[in-house]
């Protein structure tokens, strides 16, 4: 073997033992790092100085900040974390670098206003976002939407909301329903039908796969809180007639000449208590259910999203 | 052998020195960043797929054609004093304004070959992502142009700086101008809160330093907003006049200098 082939043969093998060694002692490091530490960093919070530091090459920041954002609420997310506090800044951060990046507002208007652990619990800041995108981008009804969406879920305001999807309904080319949710808002502001015209919108208009999936799950909720209402009022209206409570849902059912025993939009039959109470087989499978739900309930932390788009 | 004859061939030179310095191998490292950006924003749903490629690709040959600019522009002049090939070049009947121009010109068209290459690969990865090529993505193209005008003043700022100083320094002189002259906007807004001499100066200072924010428009173009065909033309001039100028300065600076 000559000199040459074996100072090749000897780098070679030393080239691979330290690129595996390297791999192997980064992923230790990983482990031995607080994980949350790296998660909450946030080196630079104000986002005119991330703007400026961006050197005119802001559109690019703005996507690296947006990928960062939903990644931040996705891993936090599927962590069950009771917290978000990055993303009222990362949001802000990255709108400033683009304000013309509609899927954060909109990511803004489901997750930043909720209350935790569904979201950031700082509806003032995600009315603050919605504004200042509608101030750069007022030809765009969606904006208006979030708005009126934020003021109707979180702050049950529903006058300011009528008033917001009014004014989104008159920008030309906003879509019809804008004009039924302004004058549902006046009149039927607390009907399940206005709330699944609402999320049904916002499962429509969006692509981020997020958003979709939080406002799939709130249909859900919404089915199942409407079907629990008309049950216990079966169970009322039973009660006043017999002057007892039905034995057994099936007796429920018989009486009130409902098809089948209803169950809910997983599959599950829907429990009748002894005390009369309508309850739900797996409440834990429907996290923005506020009906059906066993007395004292509180879920352990946020359930993952498990319908899948 | 007639003017134009003789800056070609110092022109087609500087090409050939920049192929054979391995520049267009920048390419490679292109291609890879944009098609495993292109494959990973098409993996995760984050309903700006589009915006990341043309914002990532834009950048990507805006960045990577400053660095080139600056780093062969820099040694475009010294490289030959260094090599004692400029002594053998002004030997002959060729005139010294006639070797920075040539110069220029055969970076700037090492550039423009570079960022055609480049545009391909921008193209190609809209087309993964996108399936399909819509009417505004020939804005695209607009904002490639800008591109390449933002390069001529680089070059010629380079030169400029290489025309009287050593390579690392004229590299720091280029890097500073080119972040100064990203902030040219906040710059001309300073002056204005200033007052008196400092107004002047400060008014003097912003204009004076190049506008590479008029250039950039890769935000407009990923949100396919549409840009006025007198933006294009005063851009244009813009450049074309900052680009006369730095080489204006480079020349006389040349002109004068004592290669003994």
């Amino acid at each position: 073997m000559t000199a040459r082939r074996r100072t090749t043969i000897v780098a070679s093998a030393w080239l691979v033992i330290s690129l595996t060694a390297s791999v192997f002692l980064l992923r230790h490091i990983d482990r031995l790092r607080p994980q949350a530490t790296i998660d909450d960093a946030l080196y630079v919070s104000s986002p005119k100085m991330v703007k400026r530091g961006s050197l005119g090459f802001d559109g690019l920041m703005a996507c690296i900040y947006w990928t960062r954002t939903v990644q931040y609420f996705g891993h936090r997310h599927y962590n069950r974390e009771q917290s978000y506090n990055q993303l009222a800044p990362l949001l802000e951060i990255t709108t400033t670098l683009d304000p013309q990046l509609i899927p954060a507002y909109q990511f803004g208007a489901s997750f930043l206003a909720p209350q935790p652990p569904n979201g950031a619990g700082e509806p003032a800041r995600a009315i603050q976002l919605m504004e200042f995108g509608i101030a750069h981008n007022p030809n765009d009804w969606k904006l208006y939407y979030d708005l009126g969406f934020v003021y109707y879920t979180e702050l049950k305001d529903y006058k300011r909301a009528a008033e917001v999807f009014d004014k989104g309904s008159r920008v030309p080319g906003a879509h019809p329903f804008m004009k039924i949710l302004a004058a549902q808002m006046a009149e039927h502001a607390g009907d399940f039908a206005t709330a699944r015209l609402l999320w049904s919108a916002t499962f429509e208009t969006s692509h981020e796969t997020n958003i979709r999936q939080n406002a799939l799950e709130h249909l859900r909720a919404i089915t199942v809180d409407e079907d629990v209402s008309q049950l216990q009022a079966a169970v009322t209206r039973f009660g006043e007639r017999t002057g007892r409570l039905p034995a057994s849902m099936s007796e429920l059912v018989g009486a009130e000449h409902l098809v089948g025993i209803p169950s809910d939009p997983d599959g599950d039959p829907y429990k009748l208590t002894p005390e009369g109470r309508i309850q739900l087989e797996k409440p834990e499978d429907f996290p923005f259910a506020t009906k059906g739900l066993p007395p004292g309930y509180k879920p352990s932390a946020l359930p993952r999203f498990h319908t899948k788009l | 052998m007639s003017m134009n004859t003789r800056i070609i061939n110092i022109a087609s030179n500087t090409f050939r020195e920049a192929v054979r310095d391995r520049v267009l191998y920048n390419l490679i490292a292109f291609a890879l960043l944009l098609t495993g950006a292109a494959i990973f924003v098409g993996q995760i749903s984050i309903d700006i797929e589009r915006l990341v490629v043309v914002n990532l690709g834009l950048t990507a040959v805006s960045l990577f054609g400053v660095i080139i600019a600056i780093f062969i522009g820099i040694g475009l002049v010294s490289k030959e004093i260094e090599k004692r090939t400029l002594y053998t070049v002004l030997s002959r009947p060729v005139r010294r304004w006639e070797f920075i121009v040539g110069k220029f010109f055969g970076l700037a068209g090492t550039l423009v070959v570079n960022t055609f290459f480049m545009a391909i690969g921008v193209f190609g990865a809209l087309l993964y992502v996108a399936h399909k090529f819509t009417r505004p993505d020939a804005l695209i193209l607009v904002a490639l142009y800008f591109i390449i005008l933002e390069f001529l003043i680089i070059c010629s700022l380079a030169l400029l700086f290489s025309s009287f100083s050593s390579p690392l320094l004229s590299a720091v002189f280029a890097f500073s101008l080119f972040v100064i002259g990203s902030f040219a906007d906040d710059l001309r807004g300073f002056a204005g809160l200033t007052h008196g001499f400092m107004r002047w100066v400060a008014t003097g200072a912003a204009y004076l330093v190049p506008n590479f924010s008029t250039l950039n428009v890769i935000s407009a173009v990923a949100h396919q907003h549409s840009l006025g065909g007198q933006l294009i033309l005063q851009n244009t001039l813009y450049a074309l006049f900052y680009t006369a100028m730095a080489l204006s300065g480079a020349v006389l600076i040349f002109e004068r200098r004592n290669l003994k």
